[in-house]
């Protein structure tokens, strides 16, 4: 878990509270890949209560939703369209299977975007993701 | 530091008898750090009578902090006598957008057609300086900005000297998409500008009502504001920003709102009012 900072960046703030009115599961993690918010949207599909996700690392969220490529082979951070977004600091787009939380495989497709406050401010990154349908 | 209000109105100037307790000019604060340096918050039409006395006191470095570029908080520069000083040197801080610097969006008012010059031809040296997210010192004052809620690139300033804290948040909606009572301090746009403050400046430009028909114009109701400076817990809030369209009765009203909102003793919450000084 990472201290919180005083004030979060606006961009976050404005993420943050356009993510609290979708329907559309979104998370939101910051520069570090720490995550700082994740919907109710989002809470469904990882099985995970935002109140239980706040803080974790990027290394602590990856681990804990097991990502998978179709093959059910490891999908790592780097590859994961918000790792993409961090990392590479472009946006992404893919499908992965994670398990959430609540014990239950489903394969999502995601979309990341960097969030840059200036052209090279990267204050973190946002995914918007929804379970492919069978 | 010492500090004293130029112009308190907003949106527009609203000179008249029926604005004349809290004056008609646009946003613009001085300060006075202890080194005796000239900083400017905002080039409202207040500036116009602030440059009057600058040139007379023969002030040759001025530091101006624009919050942001909406015409109301730019229109005095114009008319700020010692930029057509020989040897002025003026320090302009303001935000830039993330598409053009703050030197080419201030051009955009100041020149033709808006404006018969341009900042090229005027006698001050003029310096720009990007405050989107900065922290600077001017002798032992120390300065910060953070970019804050507000259509457009905007900023509030924190000015810290000698353990005293102002705060300047002149046109802010902190609560749009958010519910201050309950969201945490890291959310809540403007708080680390106002943390603490002794002296919070903070937007009230609507009553509660004005404000159901006014979400995301960027300004805060009463409520927003008394619900603002106690998360913030700040030492003294003046009220500013003032609705061009609220009279000085109007705007006593919403000050006693906001006292009892607010429940703190009411020598802590003022209405900015042009003339007002405070020594911090």
């Amino acid at each position: 878990m990472s201290q919180e900072p005083v004030q979060r960046n606006l961009i976050l703030i404005l993420a943050r509270q356009f993510a609290a009115q979708l329907a559309t599961a979104v998370f939101l993690v910051d520069a570090e890949g720490t995550v700082i918010y994740y919907n109710e949207a989002a809470e469904l599909l990882l099985g995970h209560r935002f109140i239980e996700g706040r803080g974790m690392t990027s290394g602590e969220w990856s681990a804990a939703f097991a990502p998978r490529h179709a093959s059910g082979e490891h999908m790592p951070l780097e590859q994961l369209p918000i790792g993409v977004a961090i990392v590479e600091r472009e946006p992404a787009h893919g499908a992965v299977t994670i398990r959430g939380a609540d014990g239950v495989d489903r394969r999502i497709e995601a979309t990341s975007f960097p969030l840059f406050a200036h052209t090279e401010d990267l204050v973190g990154a946002i995914a918007f993701f929804w379970e492919q349908q069978a | 530091m010492r500090v004293r209000i130029w112009g308190c109105r907003g949106s527009i100037a609203a000179p008249g008898a029926s604005t004349k307790r809290y004056g008609g000019n646009t946003s613009c604060v001085e300060i006075r750090p202890a080194s005796g340096e000239v900083v400017i918050l905002d080039a409202g039409t207040g500036i116009r009578e602030l440059g009057a006395r600058l040139v007379e006191e023969g002030v040759r470095r001025i530091h101006l902090l624009l919050t942001h570029l909406h015409v109301d908080h730019l229109e005095g520069l114009g008319m700020f006598a010692p930029i057509y000083e020989d040897g002025t040197e003026l320090h302009i801080w303001g935000p830039a957008s993330p598409v053009a610097s703050l030197e080419d969006r201030i051009a955009t008012y100041f020149s033709p057609p808006l404006f018969p010059l341009t900042l090229a031809e005027v006698h001050a040296r003029v310096d720009y300086h990007d405050a989107s997210e900065s922290e600077w010192a001017i002798d032992e004052a120390r300065f910060s900005s953070h970019a804050i809620l507000h259509p457009g690139p905007t900023v509030g300033y924190r000015v810290e000297e000698g353990g005293s804290v102002l705060a300047y948040l002149t046109d802010h909606e902190p609560a749009l998409g958010a519910d201050l009572r309950a969201d945490a301090p890291e959310w809540i746009s403007g708080f680390g500008i106002a943390q603490g403050a002794d002296v919070l400046i903070h937007d009230c430009q609507y009553t509660r009502a004005e404000y159901e028909s006014r979400v995301g114009w960027g300004h805060s109701s009463t409520e927003q504001v008394a619900a603002f400076a106690t998360k913030a817990d700040v030492g003294r809030l003046l009220l500013f920003h003032h609705d061009p369209m609220h009279v000085d009765e109007q705007l006593e009203v919403m000050r006693d709102e906001v006292r009892e909102l607010w429940g703190v003793d009411p020598s802590r919450c003022e209405l900015a009012a042009e003339g007002t000084e405070l020594e911090l």
